[in-house]
């Protein structure tokens, strides 16, 4: 057996493989953190939130509703993400023109009631949720047996991230999106209803964690307190890959799940650590962000 | 003026009577330990506008180091309680240099970050028992003259230290270098225009800051006896933020009636209705962040602002 | 500003004040802490409570002329919780007896309590053998089952059939490092050796990077040293990365909850060690039938363990007079313990209720003829066979 630095090479590269899994949930995360801070300036301390209810709808979906995980992947983003429009509506909207840390701190406490809400309807302790049959099995690797639905994670999050980059980036309607955060009043000026673009910006925000959510329900048991272990890991990412940055987001997600798997196997105890302490020299070196632009 | 008095001395005779009115001392004195942590959050929030989201690095390592060096080492109270301060200290200087340098929403993430790393560094630590805490830490005696096994006494000993810390904020507010933070907080590049060093402050206030979060930590871990990773917790940094708002940020009481609502609400509710406590709260919180921004006594101040002074 | 400060003070003191309950003297107060809504909820849970209730009806509702109630609350699986509550109602609602725990953790941190306010303190569901070792107490009885039981009966089954390379994913706090102890001893003692181990945090979901690392050791065992939906997480997802190809799954605490979520399609095959077993015997089958019909599933071992314990403090106060904590203590060490969970059980100077256990083995579906038919009996060992005959020599008590 190769070894590498003492480790065996098939169990650095499971580990790696595994970092990449990991890595794409994040960069799907960090996504829709990165497009609301980038483009409204509000920190959403609630995605961890809408990501557990978007499990938790998938999984309410097929234990009640007999909806099977492929229109879950749809529905659930669907209508988290109108929850999330009513949640913009009825409260950010006014906090706008106040200190963002108003918004940060709303997005906290709506966090806690949704999160407190699910705990008293649901317990604790997780619920499983079957993997969809067309995706069960697993590929064998060689140094490790490949569930086909991990494979399937990294495929979609990279998928979704590519084509959310695409529409911001090189697009008329994500132009239009970055204008209004530079000026909102020019913009509304040219007669585009900025209010609208920034409800569903901040919905299909919302709408990306639900369907992150609904990619996890197979892997992670759908709990009520799995949004707020993430939340923190998926801030220093953002913060890592600067704040206003799609592709900072997404690049960083990916680069810190496999750092954290190669940590894994050389030294397991610091894995839970060793994205915050690249967090924290990333802003002691470069505090816009590896991407940022400010 | 004279409405500010009378509210204090109603508030001191009920602190003095309480254990003989029937009311249990270990809760009350749980009652205290997060008023002063909240009213030593607040100095930073409330005084210089610095939202940090890891307040519970400081209040739970000095918890942590307080109670080892009880049990493990035979150190005496006052002393383990002293050197749980400067822990905190420490803890608080090195994480605020960081910090410190950058504003807003980056110096939230920062001190998130930090803490986490604090907390993961106390599940690993062996001396802090990981996910078991540490337990049966014994109350000992104030140089070895008054014991503090008995509730009540212990409680008269919180309570002081508690009102020497109230008074200590109070005093750190008013007095010059309170009134810098003031302009900081105000207007900072002015101040820095003034010639003022302004990192220099913003870190002085959040060094005090911490230094008293972890005396509250200290004296928790003597009165309930125990220490656990949920004192270093995301969810102990959140709930302190929780209590100064609702009670008032900028305001000196309003922390303590912030701590108390909220620590009252989790001990009976919980009985009551288990998870859906937290609900409660967040409702409460986002109620008062879209209208009473003020907080509870922030708002009622408001009210009377014409004539009473400053409570 | 007076009026409305005093408002709100009056305010709260009226809300410190009304849940003050009274502590009646004319009331036998048992009180169960416990994971009710967490990783061991199914386990023992709202199971527990319900079963504590079969006992009081069973003792006749009253007992010494007073009525016998029950407190419950939630520990959450945090010590400082089950602590606090624990003193709480010692001080305040004249709490007799504590039943419960669950998590070794919080049940030795309310030992601790038991011990300064002189409650018995009857833990169940925990497994850490130190709550009669280095943990002990006058005041605590273990009962149901321990870590030294399980690593004597599954362990010891497991490396007897061959399987002599262990590799542990452990749950990380007492309970789980205890019982990897337990099952290590008994690895190495029968010519095994182990070739690593690794922590998982209580309530890990994915267990995927510690399943490679057991992969990658190469061992012939994986011992999975966690309970609850710990345990099941960690099983399924050896299924699901084909390691079960490869290596030996040692269930080390499983719970017929646990094999039912599982399904007898996953679980089957595996070895267990249990102290009772709803399809044992008639005595047996009677109880569980009656807590079906409450709580449509069969009881748990430690459910039937909450039975017993209330049925036996509460005969055992019938029996000396009072509620006295040291008579009522004295009296469950000199008697023994004969009711539907076991036979000739009794109470050790350490604390530990020593009776009967059994390795079972999980029936493959083919061989299950009705519902919950789960298990079949391997070996029945004697209580002495399980834990030892003298008391732990950690436990100060143990010295005489």
């Amino acid at each position: 057996m190769t070894t590498v630095f003492g480790v065996p090479l098939p169990a650095i590269l499971g580990q790696l493989m595994l970092g990449l899994v990991n890595g794409s949930f994040y960069a799907l995360l960090s996504l829709g953190l990165a497009v609301i801070f980038g483009l409204m300036g509000v920190v959403n301390f609630a995605r961890g939130a809408f990501y557990m209810l978007g499990a938790f709808a998938a999984y309410v979906g097929l234990q009640f509703l007999g909806v099977n995980y492929w229109c879950a992947l749809i529905l659930a983003p669907l209508a988290v993400g109108l929850l999330g429009i009513a949640v913009e509506r009825l409260f950010l909207r006014h906090l706008y023109q106040l200190d963002p840390l108003y918004g940060l701190l709303l997005t906290f406490g709506i966090a806690l009631i949704i999160e407190g809400i699910m705990r008293g309807l649901f317990g604790a302790s997780g619920k499983s949720y079957p993997v969809p049959p067309l995706l069960q099995g697993g590929f064998n690797l060689g140094f490790m047996v490949l569930p086909i639905y991990r494979a399937w994670v990294v495929l979609a999050s990279l998928t979704v991230c590519g084509i959310t980059w695409f529409l911001i980036e090189r697009t008329r309607l994500g132009a239009t999106l970055r204008a209004a955060t530079e000026n909102a009043r020019l913009v509304q000026a040219f007669g585009i209803n900025v209010p609208l673009l920034v409800m569903s910006t901040y919905g299909a925000g919302v709408a990306l964690a639900a369907l992150a959510g609904v990619l996890a329900a197979p892997v992670v048991q759908v709990s009520p307190l799995m949004g707020s272990s993430l939340v923190i890991v998926v801030f220093a990412v953002v913060v890592i890959g600067g704040m206003g940055s799609i592709l900072g987001a997404v690049v960083s997600g990916l680069v810190l799940g496999l750092i954290e798997g190669l940590t894994k196997v050389v030294y397991p105890e610091a894995s839970n650590i060793v994205v915050f302490v690249i967090m924290a020299v990333v802003l002691i070196w470069r505090p816009t962000g590896l991407f940022g632009k400010e | 003026m004279r409405a500010q008095i009378a509210v204090y001395a109603a508030l001191a005779i009920l602190a003095l009577a309480a254990p003989f009115l029937g009311l249990y001392p270990v809760f009350l004195m749980k009652l205290l330990c997060f008023a002063m942590f909240a009213c030593a959050f607040n100095l930073l929030l409330g005084y210089t506008k610095m939202l940090s989201f890891g307040h519970a690095a400081y209040f739970g390592s000095s918890a942590y180091v307080t109670g080892w060096l009880v049990t493990a080492r035979g150190w005496g109270t006052i002393e383990a309680i002293l050197a749980g301060v400067a822990l905190a200290t420490l803890l608080g200087l090195v994480i605020g240099a960081i910090a410190v340098r950058r504003q807003g929403i980056y110096f939230a993430m920062i001190t998130l970050a930090l803490s986490q790393l604090v907390f993961f560094v106390c599940l690993q630590a062996q001396f802090t028992g990981g996910e078991n805490g540490l337990q049966g830490i014994s109350r000992g005696s104030i140089f070895g003259i008054i014991a503090l096994g008995a509730d009540r006494t212990m409680y008269y000993f919180v309570l002081a230290v508690f009102v020497a810390v109230y008074l200590l904020i109070r005093r750190i507010v008013h007095s010059p270098f309170g009134q810098v933070l003031n302009a900081i907080r105000a207007n900072e590049p002015r101040a820095v225009s003034l010639g003022y060093k302004v990192d220099r402050y913003k870190l002085l206030a959040f060094v005090l800051s911490a230094s008293l979060a972890g005396l509250a930590g200290s004296l928790k871990a003597l009165v309930l006896g125990f220490v656990t990773l949920s004192d270093v917790s995301q969810g102990t940094s959140g709930e302190v933020i929780l209590m100064t708002l609702l009670g008032g940020s900028g305001t000196f009481l309003g922390p303590v009636v912030g701590a108390n609502v909220v620590v009252a609400l989790q001990e009976y509710l919980s009985d009551v209705v288990g998870a859906w406590v937290s609900v409660i709260i967040g409702a409460i919180f986002v109620i008062c962040v879209m209208t009473f921004r003020r907080g509870f006594v922030g708002e009622i101040q408001g009210r009377f602002a014409r004539g009473a002074g400053k409570l | 500003m007076l009026k409305p400060g005093i408002t709100a003070l009056c305010a709260l003191l009226s809300l410190y004040t009304s849940a003050q309950a009274a502590a009646a003297a004319d009331q036998i107060v048992i009180g169960d802490i416990d994971d009710l809504s967490g990783v061991y909820a199914d386990v023992q849970g709202q199971g527990g409570i319900e079963a504590v209730y079969m006992a009081i009806a069973d003792s006749g509702g009253t007992v010494l002329g007073k009525k016998v109630i029950v407190l419950s609350v939630d520990h959450q699986n945090k010590p400082d919780i089950g602590a606090s509550k624990f003193r709480e109602w010692a001080d305040q609602n004249g709490l007799n007896m504590l039943i419960g725990g669950s998590n070794t953790g919080v049940s030795i941190a309310m030992a601790k309590v038991a011990a300064v306010k002189k409650v018995p303190f009857f833990a169940i569901g925990a497994g850490g053998a130190s709550l009669t070792g280095a943990d002990c107490t006058a005041y605590t009885v273990h009962y149901a089952y321990d870590t030294t039981a399980l690593g004597n009966g599954t362990a010891s089954a497991i490396v007897k059939q061959g399987g002599k390379s262990w590799f542990f994913i452990t749950a990380d706090y007492a309970f789980g490092t205890q019982l990897q102890e337990a099952a290590t001893r008994v690895v190495i003692a029968n010519g095994g050796k182990v070739l690593g181990a690794v922590r998982a945090p209580l309530g890990t979901t994915d267990y995927s990077s510690f399943l490679l690392q057991a992969q990658a050791s190469g061992a012939q065992v994986l011992g999975l040293a966690n309970a609850g939906t710990d345990f099941s997480n960690s099983l399924k997802g050896a299924n699901e990365f084909g390691l079960t190809k490869s290596m030996t799954p040692a269930a080390l605490l499983a719970f017929i909850s646990d094999i039912h979520s599982l399904t007898l399609q996953t679980a089957q095959g595996l070895y267990l060690t249990t102290a009772w077993y709803w399809d044992l015997n008639d005595e047996t089958r009677t109880f569980a039938k009656r807590f079906f019909a409450k709580m449509h599933r069969e009881p748990t071992m430690t459910q039937a363990a909450y039975y017993s314990a209330a049925l036996q403090y509460l005969s055992a106060v019938k029996a000396v007079g009072s509620t006295d904590a040291d008579l009522v203590m004295a009296h469950l060490k000199q008697t023994k313990i004969n009711d539907m969970f076991t036979k000739n059980g009794y109470v050790r100077a350490d604390g530990l209720m020593v009776h009967t256990m059994y390795v079972m083995q999980v029936k493959t579906p083919a061989e299950s003829k009705y519902p919950w038919d789960y298990y079949k009996v391997i070996k029945v060992m004697s209580g002495e066979e399980a834990d030892g005959s003298q008391p732990d020599p950690a436990c100060v008590l143990a010295k005489k």
